[in-house]
């Protein structure tokens, strides 16, 4: 029998109390979650319930008034958000944000994580080992490109992406980095059905081989197939936790997103 | 006949080397604004900064200015690129976090007072009179112009060569690519664990050295600098090629140099030749009507430039 992995049931991501104010409002309110090992977790909400600036706030882009976030086993809450990078932390945007002038494969071989090119001296005096390295990672960015079916627009410069495919875009960018965990920005709005779906299967793919994302979504669908755990946030604070059904039953959550008129 | 010939040549020569030297401050400026989308428009400064140093450095003693160092011109050159890149890496350090117009603002500034400090601090720069005497590479050959600014010619094309080999190493890799991403989107390279801060103060430091090294370059073969040689002007004309030649592409930067500076020849040939001597000094204003409107045709005609960027950075990956 083999031995447990010490922290397996630990969580993997847990943020505890996390705060943000912006003037007189706070956008998060002592808000906590945890994500575990190889789970899909579900952050909903309503509209304005804090859920972008959470991600924010776990992902460094935006720094916490008070609370902690611990990353498999780290605290991170005062790292800026490169160094939570290079942690395992990988995240996309609600609204996809590709370079728009540079190819496709290039687009994702930015993701890598410690490329020697990306300093100066190595460029000169060690020329072999970034023509290895880029030619690994230009491999990898391939197979990337490949797996979110981006393959035919490769060398494509990636303006001419659908909002949809950026999105795949972003989910093979994101990927280069090896990420332990991947924070998803609502992967499915404004994504046609077709793409929808190739999304959806991408996703349930990576978790298979045993990637862990947090993900926020308003399409209850999507979520139901994604998650089996799912965390509610209203007004920056945390209103429910569970399987989406229980959470779609429960009559707070109702009460969050229609204001009283389902009560 | 003959001397006609060599007189054509020198002077093609001597054009051409100040056209490359331009193409060198392009390559800087290019480098600053092509590649990492950095607002410099105190180019003027960080080349005088050049030109000072490397003049102080090589040039015999005066009372007219700092100076009696006498050391090889090699060593004025190197020493104008730690100079000026660190006045760089100074202004950059302060500055870069702040948004592009305010990055335009300060470099701006800073640009005026290097001027006015070179004018006014008599002690150090020789005030409005400059400095004279400065070393010229191959200077002993003075007396025969053709061989002199042939074998100079040589020398700047050299220069040029090497450095736009090792830009072409660094900007078609992996750093070129991410000062790409940068200026492109910062938060989603932030985002993909990239240090924007670092590498747009890495660019604009190389950026400025390079500046920095084509104002000794062009000061040595002159053999003479003032205050004047450095004042908006020349940031403007810069720009000007930089934006002719196509912002992203090196070749486009040394193109957009030697077309913008032989327009700028053309013209002044041609205004001597039009108008009586009592007017040249009013009519020398048609040469900035002429860059002005070459530049609104390129902005109308062919707005990336002669050569612009290329959708695929790195020299490892293929273009299918």
């Amino acid at each position: 029998m083999p031995e447990p992995v010490e922290g397996a049931d630990a969580a993997l991501l847990s943020a505890d109390n996390l705060v943000k104010r912006f003037g007189g409002i706070s956008a998060v309110d002592g808000m906590s979650l945890q994500v575990k090992r190889g789970e899909i977790v579900g952050l909903i909400g309503p509209n304005g319930a804090g859920k972008t600036t959470m991600f924010d706030l776990i992902a460094g882009a935006q720094s916490a008034d008070a609370g902690s976030i611990r990353l498999d086993g780290a605290a991170i809450e005062t790292l800026a958000a490169d160094r939570r990078v290079a942690l395992g932390l990988g995240r996309t945007f609600q609204i996809p944000r590709p370079f728009p002038t540079m190819s496709v494969v290039e687009n994702v071989m930015v993701g890598a994580q410690a490329q020697s090119g990306e300093r100066i001296w190595p460029n000169w005096f060690s020329m072999s080992r970034v023509a290895s390295e880029e030619r690994l990672n230009h491999d990898k960015a391939l197979e990337l490109v490949d797996f979110v079916g981006l393959s035919h627009l490769a060398t494509e410069p990636a303006r001419v992406l659908s909002g949809g495919q950026r999105k795949l875009l972003e989910l093979a960018r994101a990927l280069m980095a090896d990420p332990k965990i991947l924070l998803l920005d609502e992967p499915a709005a404004g994504v046609n059905p077709t793409l929808l779906a190739s999304i959806v299967e991408r996703i349930l793919a990576l978790n298979a081989r045993g990637m862990t994302v947090l993900v926020i979504e308003h399409n209850m669908d999507v979520v139901a197939r994604l998650c089996r755990h799912v965390t509610v946030m209203a007004s920056g604070r945390l209103l429910a936790e569970g399987t989406p059904d229980e959470v779609a039953r429960d009559p707070q959550v109702a009460e969050a997103y229609l204001g009283g008129l389902a009560a | 006949m003959t001397a006609d010939l060599a007189g054509i040549l020198t002077y093609g020569s001597f054009f051409l080397v100040t056209a490359l030297s331009y193409a060198i401050l392009c390559l800087g400026l290019n480098l600053q604004w092509g590649h990492t989308g950095l607002f410099n428009v105190g180019i003027a400064g960080f080349v005088a900064i050049g030109g000072y140093t490397s003049a102080i450095l090589t040039t015999p003693a005066s009372d007219q200015h700092l100076g009696g160092f006498g050391l090889p011109i090699a060593v004025g050159w190197i020493a104008a690129m730690v100079t000026a890149g660190l006045a760089s890496a100074l202004v950059g350090a302060l500055t870069l976090r702040l948004r592009s117009d305010y990055l335009a603002i300060t470099t701006f500034g800073v640009a005026v007072v290097i001027h006015l400090v070179a004018l006014n601090a008599q002690r150090l720069t020789g005030g409005p009179f400059g400095i004279g005497f400065i070393p010229r590479p191959f200077g002993d050959l003075a007396d025969k112009p053709l061989l002199f600014t042939g074998l100079n010619l040589a020398l700047v094309a050299a220069i040029l060569l090497v450095l736009a080999l090792g830009l072409e190493r660094l900007l078609h890799g992996p750093w070129g690519r991410v000062l790409r991403a940068i200026r492109e989107d910062e938060k989603a390279a932030e985002a993909l664990g990239k240090s924007p801060v670092r590498l747009r103060l890495e660019a604009f430091t190389l950026g400025g050295a390079i500046m920095g090294l084509a104002g000794a370059v062009h000061g040595h073969f002159i053999g003479f600098i003032a205050p004047d040689n450095y004042q908006s002007g020349l940031t403007f004309q810069v720009w000007a090629m930089l934006i002719v030649g196509g912002a992203g592409n090196s070749r486009g930067a040394v193109i957009g140099a030697v077309i913008v500076w032989g327009l700028w020849s053309v013209s002044g040939l041609a205004i001597g030749g039009l108008f009586p001597p009592a007017d040249q000094a009013r009519a020398s204003s048609l040469q900035l009507v002429a860059i002005g409107s070459m530049l609104v045709a390129m902005l109308l005609f062919r707005p990336g430039g002669i050569l612009g960027e290329r959708t695929i950075v790195s020299r490892w990956v293929k273009q299918r």
